[in-house]
Formats: structure tokens, C-alpha cells, sequence
């Protein structure tokens, strides 16, 4: 013990203290996934901190060359998996873009519907896991009951809980029932309370406010330097919002405000997403009463691809030839026009972006998602600067890292 | 069994009458003992450790059934692979599966687990059972948080079948 506490005091030999090196992760109940830091400590504070990725690099990418567009959708539900709903509106936004289609306004109010309560239960599970991490049980507890009302009405619109792929290029899979519209409107009735009983427990909390004051501030201009997109750049008072700036689906029929806040620590982040929760919650009414205005229109565009594209279109009528009459040239046709297509929506998590190219194959040639978690785990080693290691998981909770999204 | 003297209270249980004394093998006994508190590692890989947390919430509530997660492979009798094993972290699955005490179970959670899933790349393990013995498969993409419940069930029922396990490797 002694020589341990000499080689503290005393460093390496050159006046410089020594410093430990540590490894946290990639199994760590506190980080998120399977994300793995490299501390370097002096004492307890951190002087290094080298995010490791990869560990869940799953090749969604190249998986995707592989497959026909709607295909792919099924690959993004598993990116950020927290979101599902979020992802496919994301990647059916620029498949869109590149068929040169638009989805009925029903299909798009549903959309707006779906990704709002995306938001819901992905801040609700940020809450849950960062209270937790941060050591209040409770509020855990009380997050995952409210969740699962809201995925059980995920289920009732599609079947699924957490991979939905209910989003489709050009449109939806199934409409509304009006069973899913009356359970939506009592979610959306109760759901203000239950954000009130969340922040009873934990708004003015000693412990909380100790553990999430000052931690981790980012002022706007390193935010914006950083790449952090979505709340935690919102957290800074940077008042941006894919929602707002580029509005898809049916934002631009809406009203909702920005929530911003002003020192740009751990505790606004947490307030930013707080408010948020109300606007999405007012999102989904506005859009509930916006459905009746297109009660019984269809919600997938007549010129939606089909499920399964075709693997080459030849030309199917014979040309006229001066010599032969007429030949079959067997030209083959693009399935999809060739071209690229860039798409970028406001996820839970930040801001998620899809750009795709077309050789005009029924497969993406290349495609390549911008996921808001990448970002956000490089700014770990700037944040974590100079903080204690208890501090650590405060700050990769705040940042909403999700590591299916940053692997890819 | 036929021990003189003893009524038979349950299957293989035995009572010496008017005594607060049982006869039982001791497989029973420690078997009895492991299902009925069984302690899985949280090892949540990717989508399914979500549905893990959901059946271990709230809502669903593990704990009526004795199972409480942990967060340490040395204290921990079950590990659930919840999630696509890499080729990155499957050393690492496997390093944690060993720090964990004998005995020890292994449930491969979701289709990634159990055969890789819809992801057959470069980089993915095409199932966990390719580096663990795995006990229980719950397949589903992800599984819903009854299937994870039914499949605990099933280890359990397999725990108490179990002879000649105790201080033996496996």
C-alpha cells in the first residue's frame, strides 16, 4: 500500500505525477451498450478519455447494397433501436426523394404521429437509464410503466414493440384504427401528469442537482464545433431543429416551440428533453385532430414501389428495325432513376441523416447514415475533461449515446 | 427410496414423522435452491438488452420469479446474450463468461444470438453458440419480454434436472 501511495506522491521519477490507466467497458452496466473508454487518471480526476468503438459493427451498410429499398428499411429499425420509427422515416425520406414520390397527407400526419411517440419512448428510456446510472431507482420504475403503455399501442398499430418497419417508402403500412386513435388521445391526456410525477421526483432532488449541476457544460460554440446535433445542442441554447429548419412530413402544419437552454450543463440537457416530451405530446394531439380532416384516404402513395422490386427491367416492346421489322433490343431499364438523394430528420438522439446513390439497380449502391450517437461519443474525451470518474457515466448518459446507431 | 419409518412428502422428499426433519438427495436440495434464485448477468449487447430491461422493469418484473440481475459475472449464475455478437466482442463474451463460477448457464436471447440474425456480414458471429454452450435459445427479433420470461422458465426446469452438477466441471 505504501509503495503505491510513494509512486502517487512522488510520480515517475521526472516530476511529472503518475498517472493510472484504466479500462471501463465494453461490459459496463453504466455505458449505454457496449461502448469502451480508456481512462487516464490522475487520482480520480480524468486527464484522458479515449472512446474505443466497434463493438457492435454489424456492416448495416454493406448489408444494405445487398438488399432492394424497402428491404433496407428492416436493417434500420435495429441502428438506433431505442427509435425504430425514427430510422425508417429517415431512410424512407430519401428513398423518396430519390423515386421522386410523395406520401398522401394522411400517410405523412401518421408519420408525425409515430415519430413523435418514437421521441416519447426514447426520452423516457434516456430518463430511466440516466436516473438510474445517476442512482435514482424510482424513477426508472415509473418511466418503463409509462413506456410500455406507449409500445403497447406501438403493437396495436403494427405488431411490433420495438422494430416496427411500419414506415414504408411512399407511405405507411396499415392506417390508424380508430381503437389506436382513442387509446392515443387517453395516452395523450394522462401523459402531461406523468411528466409532472417524474419531475417531482427528481427536479429539485439534492442529490440529482449535485450530480448533474455543472457537469459537463458545453457552451454554444463548442457544441456547435463538436458536431452535437438534437437536445444536447439544444441543452446550449442553440435553438436548431431539423423539424423547424427542413420540415418533413407534416411539421411544417403543426405548431410546436423549440425548448433551449442556457448554460448548457448536464441539468439543461435534462430539462431541454423534459419539455420536450410535452411538445411531442402536443405534436400527436394536434395530429389526432388533423387524421379526422382525411378520415378514409388512402396512406401509401399509388406509385409506391413494391415490396420486392423487380432484379432487372428489360425493355418490354419490340423496336422497329429498317432490316429485321422488329427486334427486341433487351435494354435493360433502371428499376430505380439513377441519381443520389440526401435525407435529414430531428431523431430523439439528434440529427440522423441518410444519403443514398442509385445505379438505377434495385439496390442502393452505396448508402451512408449519419447517426447523431457517432458524434456524440467523440465528444466524450472533450467533456470528460478534468471531471471525476463518478462524473463519467453522468456524462455518457447525457449525451444519449446509443452504440447500434454509432457502430452502424 | 424406502427409508423405515419415513412418510413421503413429495416427490423424493421424505419426513421423519413428528420431526422437523427431511431426507433428500442433495442434488434436490441445491438444485431447489439454484432455480429458485437464479441471478443472470445483464449482458446487453444491442436491441434485445432493451426487451431485457423491459422484462426486468416494471411492468413485466423478473423478481417475482427470484431473478434479480447482476451486474457482475462473479456473483452471477446465468448470462442472457441479449443482442448480435460481433466478431469484435465475442472475445470479450467469452472472457466474461468465464470469470462466472461453475454453475453456470448460458441463454442466447434474439435471433442474432442464436443464429446471427438478418445480419450475415463480415463482421457478425453467426450465433453465440459458435464460442458458448448455450442452454436456452429465444428466438424473435427481438423477443418480446414473455418469450424471455418463458425461456428463464425453461432453464429453470432444466436447473432442477440437473444431477451430479454441483463441484463438478461441467
Amino acid at each position: 500500500m505504501s509503495l503505491y501511495v510513494e509512486v502517487i506522491k512522488n510520480g515517475n521519477g521526472k516530476g511529472e505525477p503518475e498517472h493510472f490507466t484504466i479500462n471501463m467497458g465494453p461490459h459496463h452496466p453504466s455505458t449505454h451498450g457496449v461502448l469502451r473508454l480508456v481512462l487516464e487518471l490522475d487520482g480520480e480526476t480524468i486527464v484522458k478519455c479515449d472512446p474505443r468503438i466497434g463493438y457492435l459493427h454489424r456492416g448495416v451498410e454493406k448489408l444494405a447494397e445487398h438488399l432492394n429499398y424497402n428491404q433496407t428499411i428492416v436493417l434500420s429499425d435495429r441502428l438506433d433501436y431505442i427509435a425504430s420509427a425514427a430510422n425508417n422515416i429517415a431512410f424512407c425520406l430519401a428513398f423518396e426523394k430519390l423515386l421522386g414520390i410523395t406520401p398522401p397527407r394522411r400517410a405523412r400526419l401518421i408519420r408525425t404521429i409515430v415519430n413523435e411517440m418514437a421521441r416519447i419512448s426514447s426520452h423516457l428510456l434516456w430518463l430511466a437509464t440516466h436516473a438510474l446510472d445517476i442512482g435514482a431507482m424510482t424513477v426508472f420504475l415509473y418511466c418503463f410503466r409509462d413506456r410500455e403503455w406507449l409500445l403497447s399501442i406501438f403493437e396495436k398499430v403494427c405488431g411490433a414493440r420495438l422494430t416496427h418497419s411500419y414506415v414504408r417508402v411512399g407511405g405507411v403500412r396499415l392506417d390508424f384504427t380508430q381503437e389506436i386513435i382513442d387509446e392515443l388521445r387517453r395516452f395523450t391526456e394522462e401523459f402531461p401528469q406523468r411528466i409532472l410525477d417524474y419531475e417531482t421526483l427528481i427536479d429539485v432532488n439534492r442529490i440529482w442537482l449535485k450530480r448533474t449541476r455543472d457537469v459537463a457544460v458545453v457552451d454554444a460554440e463548442t457544441a456547435i464545433n463538436l458536431g452535437l446535433t438534437g437536445p444536447v445542442l439544444r441543452g446550449s441554447g442553440v435553438p436548431y431543429d431539423v423539424r423547424k429548419f427542413r420540415p418533413y412530413d407534416a411539421y411544417d402544419e403543426v405548431e410546436f416551440e423549440v425548448p433551449v437552454g442556457e448554460r448548457g450543463d448536464t441539468y439543461d440537457r435534462y430539462k431541454v428533453r423534459m419539455k420536450e416530451l410535452r411538445q411531442s405530446n402536443w405534436i400527436i394531439k394536434q395530429c389526432l385532430d388533423k387524421l379526422k380532416e382525411v378520415e378514409g384516404e388512402p396512406v401509401l402513395a399509388e406509385e409506391a414501389p413494391d415490396l420486392l422490386l423487380p432484379s432487372r427491367v428489360r425493355e418490354p416492346e419490340p423496336k422497329p428495325h429498317p432490316k429485321k421489322g422488329f427486334v427486341f433490343t433487351g435494354k435493360e431499364l433502371p428499376v430505380v432513376p439513377p441519381g443520389e438523394a440526401f435525407a435529414s430528420i430531428e431523431s430523439p438522439k439528434g440529427e440522423l441523416a441518410v444519403y443514398v446513390v442509385s445505379d438505377g439497380g434495385p439496390n442502393p449502391w452505396r448508402l451512408r447514415i449519419r447517426t447523431p450517437s457517432f458524434v456524440h461519443i467523440s465528444a466524450i474525451p472533450e467533456l470528460a475533461k478534468g471531471h471525476m470518474i463518478a462524473d463519467l457515466v453522468a456524462i455518457i448518459g447525457t449525451l444519449d449515446v446509443v452504440l447500434g446507431d454509432c457502430d452502424r | 427410496m424406502g427409508i423405515e419409518g419415513t412418510v413421503e412428502v413429495g416427490k423424493d422428499i421424505r419426513q421423519i414423522p413428528g420431526t422437523p426433519v427431511f431426507i433428500t438427495p442433495l442434488d434436490k436440495l441445491f438444485n431447489w435452491a439454484r432455480a429458485g434464485s437464479l441471478w443472470p448477468l445483464t449482458f446487453g449487447l444491442a436491441c434485445c438488452a432493451i426487451e431485457m430491461m423491459a422484462t426486468g422493469a416494471s411492468h413485466f418484473d423478473l423478481d417475482r420469479f427470484g431473478i434479480i440481475f447482476r451486474a457482475s459475472p462473479r456473483q452471477a449464475d446465468a448470462i442472457i446474450i441479449a443482442g448480435t455478437v460481433t466478431k469484435k466482442m465475442a472475445p470479450i463474451v467469452r472472457r466474461v463468461y468465464d470469470q462466472m463460477p461453475e454453475p453456470k448457464y448460458v441463454i442466447a436471447m434474439g435471433s442474432c444470438a442464436c443464429s446471427g440474425g438478418v445480419f450475415r456480414t463480415y463482421s457478425v458471429v453467426q450465433g453465440a453458440d459458435e464460442f458458448l454452450p448455450v442452454d436456452v435459445y429465444i428466438p424473435g427479433c427481438p423477443p418480446r419480454p414473455e418469450a424471455l420470461i418463458y425461456g428463464l422458465v425453461q432453464l429453470q426446469e432444466k436447473i432442477k434436472k440437473e444431477s451430479g452438477r454441483w463441484g463438478f466441471w461441467r
